[in-house]
């Protein structure tokens, strides 16, 4: 039998998110969306356009400005054996709902023991790189990652875009998907073949032999670009896109680390007490005889993010930014 | 700014070539610190530098040049490292360190900030490269020494039979007592003999520069290995008569097996004070040595034989061993070199007090 013959399909980011939403809504009757704005206006970045139209105000309902209480009917909607979908604007107005998240969502299933599974997934968008200043450009992924009980996952991909959020749905357990404002936009090929991708793993996305840089969300379309860069200058570097911050899959980042000797940490959110400051503690504990050089870590700078472009640019992770530190510690001066 | 010269290793050596660096400008290097891989017709030599300080301005790889010929400037504060001061090595560099069981100590940076990676490691770790050995080469080098040692020293030569009797039931006793690993050929006697009684008779222990003798201040016995491929050469054991026997015999081992295998130090090359040489249980009878300048001396061991022996009116059976020496007549004269072989005679006797 031949396998009937397939060509990619170019998709943009954002329109990935929509067919992961409308498969999810055709295949099982149970899923509904809900948040600010999804219905009527189409979702403030546009990801829920149409769907009104297509499945009706029962299954795609705006709410008021309310986060922890719609997030609290998710949950008690999930509790009680539907299957939510419930888009918060920002992540930074998820601190909100940070109550019913941690305090319900991550912890029902541990207090009654095992009673109530919670199979909410929250879609939030995070990150900045758009000038929507300092309330609306955050990366708090780090954050969650923190909670046990969550899952967090950040598609970096038009692939994980797409398909990540069946395998979200069909997890018992919460699952926080963080979608990044400037990759909506994004454009890449999807391959037919693949009708699934595992929440798990991180992936090797480019093969190195000199240095891992580690990375997630649209800080990993960077670090490609550095790489490539990098490569003319000699340096061959291997790019991982962690896809999960929680629970992090360790063994392919020590993995890749034990084969290049070292390690750069690019993480859009601030270095004090972030995901990226976690990878290189567990480096330093599970992988430091590998290491043969510091761990380097590129992140925000340690301010709200400026409304100002320029300003804006100097504060996120920068392709520059990740070249020069790479050459640094592959070729020290 | 002091500079670090082009090694002489040895009278007979007139160019070489750095193959090698085992520095970067802007490294801190200590007196006594490999800096470089030169070659020379004995094969690669690692030349230590005798400076402290910053190191800069190397020449370019792979140029002869001739002896003296600057080969890079030594300067700028001078660091003395202290003990408290932990080596500078990457986690992963002193893993695989531990793994291929190299000292940390041995490790050199080849970064500019100085801290040892893993590619120090396995670079240490690799072979050594080879740098081209010439049998010919070494022949003609040979030639040349050996030609000025005949033209310009007046040598004269003494001999003497000793009785090996006392020294090989001392070295029989020793070797019974011992794991193979630990046991002692009886060239170790005889160098530690020599080096005894070089202490006694020092006007053989030197150079003859510039029309004059300069007492050499330690005694480094030049040892004479022959090579596999061809050739000679007779590199220092530093020392020899401070070390013990055991010693000596590590000494010995570990000097044969790297100038066979390559890998002498340069100090090893040029601070011989006399040249010592043993035929081993498959030479001749005796040996009548060539000085190698500006040396002004060389003792000659002949192969251990059985033979009859008078010891208190009796004809009995003795090893015995004939000791030669040829010397410098500029510097010494027959009664100093007979007090020489008389002295090794009776170290040999009290081979307890070796």
């Amino acid at each position: 039998m031949t396998p009937e013959p397939t060509s990619t399909v170019r998709m943009s980011y954002r329109e990935a998110c929509r067919q992961a939403i409308r498969e999810a809504l055709h295949s099982d009757p149970r899923s509904f969306v809900m948040g600010e704005d999804v219905g009527k206006y189409g979702g403030c970045y546009a990801v829920t356009k149409g769907l009104l139209e297509e499945f009706g105000p029962q299954r795609i309902i705006d709410v008021p400005l309310a986060e922890n209480g719609f997030t609290g009917i998710g949950v008690g909607a999930a509790v009680a054996g539907l299957r939510p979908i419930v888009e918060i604007m920002t992540c930074n107005f998820s601190l909100l709902a940070l109550d019913q998240i941690m305090n319900n969502a991550a912890t029902l299933s541990h207090m009654s023991g095992g009673q109530f599974a919670v199979p909410l997934v929250i879609r939030m968008a995070t990150g900045g790189g758009r000038q929507l200043a300092a309330q609306h450009s955050h990366s708090l992924e780090g954050w969650y990652a923190h909670i046990p009980g969550l899952k967090v996952l950040t598609p970096a991909t038009v692939e994980d875009a797409r398909h990540m959020l069946a395998a979200a749905l069909a997890d018992p357990n919460p699952v926080l998907l963080f979608e990044h404002i400037v990759l909506y936009n994004a454009e890449g090929d999807l391959d037919p073949a693949v009708t699934a991708v595992d929440i798990v793993h991180a992936k090797v996305r480019r093969q190195g032999r000199d240095v891992s840089l580690i990375t997630y969300g649209n800080s990993l379309p960077k670090c490609l670009t550095a790489a490539d860069r990098l490569a003319t200058d000699g340096i061959d570097a291997e790019v991982i896109d962690l896809r999960v911050l929680r629970p992090l899959d360790m063994a392919t980042v020590t993995a890749s680390v034990a084969r290049t000797h070292r390690a750069v940490i690019v993480d859009e959110g601030w270095k004090s007490g972030s995901l990226s400051a976690e990878i290189a503690a567990r480096l330093a504990e599970d992988a430091l005889y590998e290491l043969d050089a510091p761990v380097r870590r590129i992140c925000s700078r340690e301010v709200p993010v400026p409304y100002a472009m320029h300003l804006e640019e100097a504060t996120l992770p920068s392709i520059e930014a990740i070249v020069t530190a790479t050459q640094a510690l592959v070729h020290p001066r | 700014m002091p500079d670090f010269t082009m090694p002489a290793l040895g009278a007979d050596m007139e160019t070489g070539k750095v193959v090698e660096w085992r520095v970067k400008p802007g490294d801190t290097i200590r007196s006594g610190d490999v800096v470089a891989v030169v070659e020379t017709h004995k094969g690669a030599i690692d030349v230590e530098c005798f400076l402290d300080g910053v190191i800069s301005d190397l020449v370019p790889l792979g140029v002869d040049l001739p002896v003296g010929a600057v080969l890079a400037r030594v300067g700028g504060p001078e660091v003395t490292r202290t003990a408290v001061e932990r080596a500078r090595i990457s986690p992963a560099a002193r893993s695989r360190a531990l793994e291929l069981g190299l000292p940390l100590d041995s490790l050199h940076s080849a970064n500019a900030n100085g801290i040892v990676t893993l590619a120090d490691v396995e670079s240490a770790a690799a072979p050594r490269p080879k740098a081209s050995f010439d049998p010919a080469l070494m022949r003609q080098a040979i030639a040349a020494a050996m030609g000025r040692s005949k033209r310009e020293i007046p040598h004269y030569y003494l001999s003497s039979t000793v009785d090996f009797g006392a020294a090989q039931a001392w070295l029989d006793d020793w070797n019974l007592a011992h794991e193979p690993i630990d046991r002692l050929l009886p060239a170790v006697l005889l160098l530690k003999a020599t080096a005894v009684a070089l202490t006694k008779v020092p006007q053989l222990n030197g150079f003859y520069e510039n029309g004059a003798y300069k007492p050499a201040s330690a005694i480094h016995l030049g040892w004479a290995v022959a090579l596999r491929g061809g050739g000679l050469v007779a590199p220092a054991i530093h020392d020899a008569d401070h070390k013990t026997l055991p010693e000596l015999m590590g000494a010995l081992r570990d000097l044969v097996q790297r100038a066979r295998a390559g890998g002498l130090r340069s100090s090893e090359l040029s601070d011989p004070t006399i040249t010592v040489t043993s035929l081993g249980d498959r030479g001749a009878e005796s040996v009548l040595g060539v000085i190698y300048p500006p040396q002004v001396a060389i003792v000659g061991f002949g192969r251990v034989v059985q033979r009859p022996w008078v010891v208190d009116a009796q004809v009995v059976q003795r090893p015995i061993v004939t000791v030669s020496l040829a010397a410098d007549h500029r510097v010494s004269d027959g009664h100093v070199g007979g007090q020489l072989l008389a002295a090794i005679d009776s170290a040999l006797q009290r081979p307890d007090g070796l």
